[in-house]
């Protein structure tokens, strides 16, 4: 580990591909992500990256299919609109079994929306990114470091599971300065050879990265496969983080920007005598179910607070699984909750002390 | 003994599947000619496009891979970026390189992109079922402009290879035919000088083919023959648009 330096968390997560051995980024222009590859641009040529701003989000989707499929890691970010352009790509990337990182800080929408924090793209990080049977590994930091290290952590899942992986963020985690420590550097020429990459068929048969399959059954074929891997994420890649789920009556759910805020909103309302505590999903997919549904045999309630009109609550209530009541608590449209906000829900939810 | 004819290494054994009378088996046949002749099989990745060469990846011999429509010269462009030397080309049908495509293929022509592009121009959508595509004559009749293409409502055939001229990264632009021996001869000359540009790294370059679509043209090959000449010749006429100096 090297000295902490204090960082922007967008410039954080930009150093920490650098430092995952990503030398590739293709993107386009949109706030609130704009440091990130600024970041880049001026920093790839120092080590020999590759560094383009694509004609749209679209086009960029497609050039990082094309360089995953070519065998490097590869980087792309944007922010809500811009992700839902490269759906496209991410959909291919997936089919084709491509390791890719993918960022998302996050703002309101539906449209064009605002530029402020938001968490209202859940549902398609998790559930609808594009068509087809596909998941994506979703990461969800909660401070600067954190994101740092989910986004070296990030290119070695999608590597391993050669499927991408996308990092969620907000304006807040981006824009916010926090010290950083970065972990020793990876050098891309050391990565292991990806066997199934383009890089001219010498000396042996030609190499196809595809996602197309006419038959029927050979294309369902390729979605059960694709489900194993999901199902192994599921069982190997669940993250989470438990705060006071030893005596809490009430547990709140939240992650990143509102997991933040819902801690601090916790340590006010224990001070009032309310036995809160906090499961924090790090990764949304796969999503921390079992531990919420053990957690439901020894609490009361649950809270899902999340910067949305309700989105990641369905996934609480599927692991609750009506053993306790599910409550929700958002702000939306880049409005971000306030600790007092959150202790009042609380307040309701526990009655007069 | 020497060898006048033979199977391109480039290819496949795997059979067509394109209607009789369609020319992208010529098509296919002289880009692994080419590729064969400059020696480069085990350094190509190719690009297959949407469309009715959609299973283009499994003739090829050489590395392929299968972007989503129109949006091969990006997938070309992440390539090449990882493997400057290495030869990438893509090879587009015209609903998939002058219409959904438009964007991406003016942009890596614009970045003077490294990557050679065969633009198959048949003036129709074929794998779909024969609906018009930007490049459809004024007055052709299609599934989708069944009493021809009205201009006034669909606008006019878009002449791409043209307007990719006016782009500085775009340093050799040409249209060819494959109709006859003689056409199919000066085509494969314009593939290889298009490929030579980008071994040389001069930059863009785009070799446009006209070709036939029997099938969703609704006439005989040979009539289909006689059509390009006589009407798809005179919209979209053969030769150099822009060439470089000092490439044979």
């Amino acid at each position: 580990m090297g000295e902490k330096v204090l960082m922007k968390g967008n410039e954080a997560i930009a150093e920490a591909a650098i430092r995952a051995g990503c030398r590739y980024f293709f993107g386009y222009p949109i706030t609130p992500q704009s440091e990130l590859p600024a970041y880049l641009a001026r920093k790839f040529p120092e080590v020999g990256g590759t560094f383009l701003q694509a004609e749209s989000e679209v086009a960029a989707s497609n050039m990082i299919y094309g360089a995953a499929g070519a065998g490097a890691r590869v980087l792309t970010s944007s922010s809500s609109p811009g992700i839902s352009l490269k759906a496209e790509g991410i959909s291919y990337i997936a089919g084709a079994e491509l390791p890719a990182v993918i960022i998302n800080i996050m703002r309101g929408g539906p449209g064009l929306g605002s530029i402020q924090p938001s968490q209202a793209d859940y549902f398609q990080a998790t559930k609808g990114m594009a068509h087809g049977d596909f998941s994506l590994t979703v990461l969800a930091p909660s401070t600067v470091q954190e994101a740092v290290d989910l986004t070296m952590e990030a290119f070695e899942i999608a590597d391993r599971y050669r499927n991408p992986v996308l990092l969620v963020g907000d304006g807040i985690i981006g824009q916010m300065m926090e010290p950083v420590e970065f972990k020793e550097a990876i050098d891309p020429d050391e990565l292991p050879k990806k066997e199934w990459a383009t890089d001219g068929a010498k000396g042996r048969e030609p190499n196809v990265i595809n996602s197309l399959a006419l038959e029927p059954e050979d294309l369902e074929d390729h979605n059960m496969k694709l489900k194993a891997k999901y199902d192994k994420m599921k069982e190997e890649e669940v993250r989470y983080e438990e705060l006071y789920t030893d005596d809490a009556d009430i547990i709140i759910v939240a992650y990143g920007t509102t997991a933040r805020i819902s801690s601090r909103a916790i340590e006010m309302a224990r001070k009032e005598g309310y036995k809160v505590g906090m499961i924090r999903p790090i990764t949304l997919f796969p999503f921390p179910t079992d531990i919420i549904n053990e957690t439901a045999d020894r609490v009361d309630d649950f809270l899902a607070v999340e910067m949305s009109t309700g989105q990641m609550v369905e996934d609480v209530r599927l692991a609750v699984n009506g053993k306790k009541p599910v409550h929700f608590y958002g702000r939306t449209g880049g409005v971000v909750p306030s600790p007092e906000e959150i202790v009042n829900k609380i307040k309701e939810i526990g009655g007069e002390k | 003994m020497k060898e006048v004819a033979g199977y391109p290494d480039a290819l496949t054994d795997k059979q067509f599947h394109y209607c009789p009378g369609c020319t992208h088996g010529i098509i296919h046949r002289i880009v692994a000619e080419v590729i064969d002749e400059l020696d480069i099989r085990e350094e190509t990745i190719g690009v297959a496009p949407v469309g009715c060469s959609v299973l283009a990846y499994e003739y090829f011999n050489v590395d392929m891979h299968e972007a989503s429509h129109g949006r091969a010269p990006a997938v070309a462009t992440g390539i090449k970026r990882v493997h400057p030397d290495k030869f990438v080309f893509t090879y587009q049908g015209d609903g998939d390189l002058a219409s959904i495509g438009t964007a991406e293929i003016v942009h890596a022509a614009n970045r003077g992109e490294l990557i050679s592009t065969i633009f198959v121009n048949n003036a129709i959508y074929g794998m779909t079922g024969g609906q018009m595509a930007p490049t459809s004559l004024e007055g052709q009749k299609t599934t989708t402009s069944p009493f021809g293409r009205d201009v006034r409502e669909a606008g006019h055939p878009i002449r791409m290879s043209e307007m990719l001229t006016q782009l500085d990264g775009a340093v050799y632009i040409t249209r060819v035919s494959v109709h006859d021996p003689q056409h199919i001869k000066q085509a494969k000359k314009a593939i290889k000088k298009a490929f030579k540009i980008q071994l040389e790294g001069k930059g863009f370059a785009l070799v446009e083919v006209l070709s036939t679509c029997p099938t969703n043209w609704g006439m005989k090959p040979s009539d289909s023959i006689e059509w390009l000449k006589n009407n798809m010749m005179e919209t979209y006429p053969l030769g150099d648009l822009k060439t470089p100096e000092g490439v044979e």
